[in-house]
């Protein structure tokens, strides 16, 4: 079981000043599985995964990513895009991030850089036009072109990220952080904002990249009818600890989600249960 | 707007017009109660000292036609520059003809610009000035780099255009080493120095570090004045070597080059030959930044002015990527600055004080930044226009001042605003100046 997972954060703690946002959290995500990470606003949720895609240096604890060959890295060692470049940890934000004033195809185009980077012979190759700089971006622009169909926005490859719809900029997000080929996902509330239809296109979306791609996805969610759909395991969170785990159904069951998620007490909680069945 | 039914545009059409009138009408009200006591009637003291006046209804009227005429214009020429979607009053058939205009522009410029010193050969002053404009068009290109695409904001670019300068005219003056070599030495030791500015202040941001390269733009000049025994401080570097052409000096000695041509020798030949240089220099930073563009590095320029922090999720080195804009922004001022160093024959801190910088800054935002034409248009109007308005005298600054001020209240994002995609599927549409993020540092 244990040689299965690909991400484990072991008692991470993080501080701000006196506040602890999060407190000695132990959690773990399975390979090609979706783990979603949910809790109350505040619960401290992206901060964690602030944490594990190094844009937080964590106060303590561990962090392992085992890559499918057996490499392990340990993200708490590595910080800034190293994260991304070497840990092959790719993520989105909650408030969409793209580059707005660049088509959409650039902005796949911009995900693979570290590869065309290479391929253009750190640039030099590329300036002078060189042969196998010319295939290597043709693979990208098709590697790109394949992310697009993916997402359904071919036919909008050539428009600005910042012109298309709020839904699409969502997606396009997904297929950018796609293009860097990561091990493993993070994706920060995908949903927010995307109306019932989109919601289910986005979870029909997610659950290929895990059966096409293989990729292993954490994702940090609100919308409990994609929570409940896509994911594999869910970790509850409320005040920086971890209050619940385990299958979807079993944590929709659990008084102290229900307590945490009406801001009563497990009696209470209890109570309502009881009275609703 | 094609997708308007041909009514609808019509009746829009009709509308546009009807607020141009009224819009024009208001103006000549206005200028008619302005001008009614102004122009209209004319007050002067008499020879007995009573007040004398006649009026003036005639120019008064053509006061008040040339408004009306006017505001027309300049709806018009708004409305056929503005944003996208407001009604355009243009007729379809013009604005082709305009876009069409607008491509050739870039072409018909480049054209022009080969045939100056045939078509002014006996114009020493314009061939000057045309050295001057492409110099500046050169130092313009080399900017765009780091303030258009990177958009970090550099303050300080006059420090590599000494660099560069100074470097030439110290190895060529110490060292004899030809133009030939001391130009790419020029623009290594500029693209150091770059990279020495760049270490320190990449982690800064916005003004912060605008602040920075605006100090280190003064520490270089203030450097140069007072290491005396190198760079002979305020007295400069004279007796600078004139470029050769490979070799052959534009000298009228019996091996220069008018000689083994077997023409009359002519001072007018180095002139054109410095002018071919700095076009073929000024070209080579075009070609360089457009193909840099788009490759990865590029890209990344890009993507850096658009959104530090996605950069960094997609495993993009922000650091690295910062320090080749400075470094190749840096080159390209180098490379300019021995030019200038060549051309003069004599440099001093004087050449290079922040007016310079912001001359240079100047150009890239009023051109539009990241757009080479936009850039070069820039510099044709600055360092041109300010030849131009010399007839103006005390009034020149002020002329420029105000033709400057309209021109950033029509086109706040510089006379070309918008952005071309690096790369495309179908089509390549150009991307909106809305868009596209001006960068913070």
């Amino acid at each position: 079981m244990s040689s299965d997972r690909i991400l484990s954060v072991d008692h991470l703690t993080m501080r701000f000043g006196g506040i602890v946002a999060v407190h000695d959290l132990s959690l773990s995500a399975e390979r090609r599985k979706i783990t979603a990470l949910i809790g109350p606003n505040g619960a401290g949720k992206t901060t964690v995964f602030n944490c594990i895609t190094g844009f937080y240096k964590p106060s303590g604890g561990t962090m392992r990513l085992t890559h499918d060959d057996g490499r392990e890295v340990w993200l708490e060692r590595l910080n800034d895009f190293r994260i991304a470049k070497q840990a092959k940890v790719a993520r989105t934000f909650q408030n969409i991030r793209l580059f707005p004033g660049m088509t959409a195809l650039e902005n796949l185009m911009v995900a693979q850089h570290n590869a065309l980077m290479l391929a253009s012979g750190l640039t030099f190759l590329g300036l002078i036009g060189a042969p196998s700089w010319r295939s290597a971006e043709r693979r990208a622009i098709d590697q790109a072109k394949f992310w697009l169909t993916r997402i359904g926005l071919l036919d909008r490859a050539d428009d600005a990220a910042g012109n298309l719809p709020y839904g699409d900029q969502r997606r396009l997000e997904i297929a950018r952080a796609m293009c860097t080929e990561p091990a493993l996902l993070c994706l920060d509330e995908p949903a927010a904002g995307l109306n019932a239809r989109e919601s289910a296109e986005l979870s029909a979306l997610l659950l290929s990249i895990r059966a096409d791609q293989g990729t292993s996805i954490l994702l940090i969610e609100h919308d409990m009818s994609v929570v409940m759909e896509i994911s594999d395991h869910v970790v509850v969170m409320d005040y920086g600890v971890k209050i619940a785990e385990g299958t979807p159904q079993v944590v929709r069951d659990d008084p102290k989600v229900i307590a945490a998620y009406l801001g009563a007490d497990e009696q209470e909680a209890l109570a309502v249960m009881e009275s609703g069945t | 707007m094609a997708a308007l039914a041909p009514a609808q545009t019509h009746a829009s059409r009709a509308q546009g017009a009807a607020f141009i009138l009224k819009k024009a009408l208001i103006s000549a009200f206005v200028a008619l109660v302005l001008f009614s006591l102004m122009i209209g009637i004319r007050t002067e003291a008499g020879p007995s000292g009573q007040l004398i006046y006649w009026t003036r209804f005639g120019e008064l009227a053509a006061m008040v036609v040339t408004v009306f005429g006017g505001s027309i214009i300049v709806e018009l020429l708004r409305q056929w520059w503005g944003p996208v979607g407001t009604i355009r009053i243009v007729p379809p058939s013009v604005q082709k003809a305009l876009a069409v205009a607008r491509r050739a522009i870039a072409p018909l410029l480049l054209v022009f610009t080969f045939l100056v010193p045939v078509i002014f050969y006996d114009q020493r002053y314009i061939l000057d000035l045309a050295i001057l404009v492409l110099t500046y068009v050169m130092l313009g290109w080399g900017l765009n780099v780091v303030v258009g695409l990177a958009g970090l904001l550099d303050l300080g670019y006059v420090a590599f255009y000494a660099v560069g300068a100074y470097s030439y005219a110290l190895l060529a003056t110490n060292f004899g080493l030809s133009f030939w070599v001391c130009l790419p030495l020029a623009g290594i030791l500029a693209a150091f120095w770059g990279m020495l500015l760049g270490f320190p202040v990449l982690r800064l941001r916005g003004d912060y570090l605008a602040i920075v390269t605006l100090a280190f733009g003064e520490i270089i000049r203030l450097v140069i004045i007072n290491w005396q025994s190198l760079t002979g401080g305020p007295n400069g570097v004279s007796g600078i070597p004139r470029p050769t052409l490979f070799g052959i000096p534009l000298t009228p000695g019996d091996d220069g080059l008018a000689a083994r041509l077997g023409i009359e020798f002519s001072p007018t030949h180095r002139i054109v030959f410095l002018f071919y240089l700095i076009l073929a220099m000024a070209l080579l930073t075009n070609w360089v930044t457009i193909r840099l563009r788009r490759l990865p590095i590029g890209r990344a320029w890009e993507a850096l002015r658009e959104d530090e922090v996605a950069c960094r999720a997609l495993g993009i080195n922000t650091t690295t990527t910062k320090l080749t804009a400075f470094a190749t922004g840096a080159m390209f001022g180098g490379l300019a600055g021995a030019f200038f160093a060549t051309r003069q024959g004599f440099i001093s801190p004087e050449s290079f004080t922040f007016q310079e910088s912001a001359l240079v800054l100047a150009i890239v935002v009023l051109g539009g930044m990241g757009s080479q034409l936009g850039v070069a248009l820039a510099a044709l109007t600055m360092i041109g226009g300010f030849e131009l308005f010399r007839g103006l005298d005390q009034y020149r600054m002020l002329v420029f001042g105000i033709a400057m001020v309209v021109l950033m209240i029509w086109r706040p994002r510089g006379l070309i605003g918008h952005r071309d995609p690096t790369v495309f599927l179908k089509r390549s549409h150009a991307i909106s100046s809305d868009l596209v993020k001006e960068g913070h540092g």
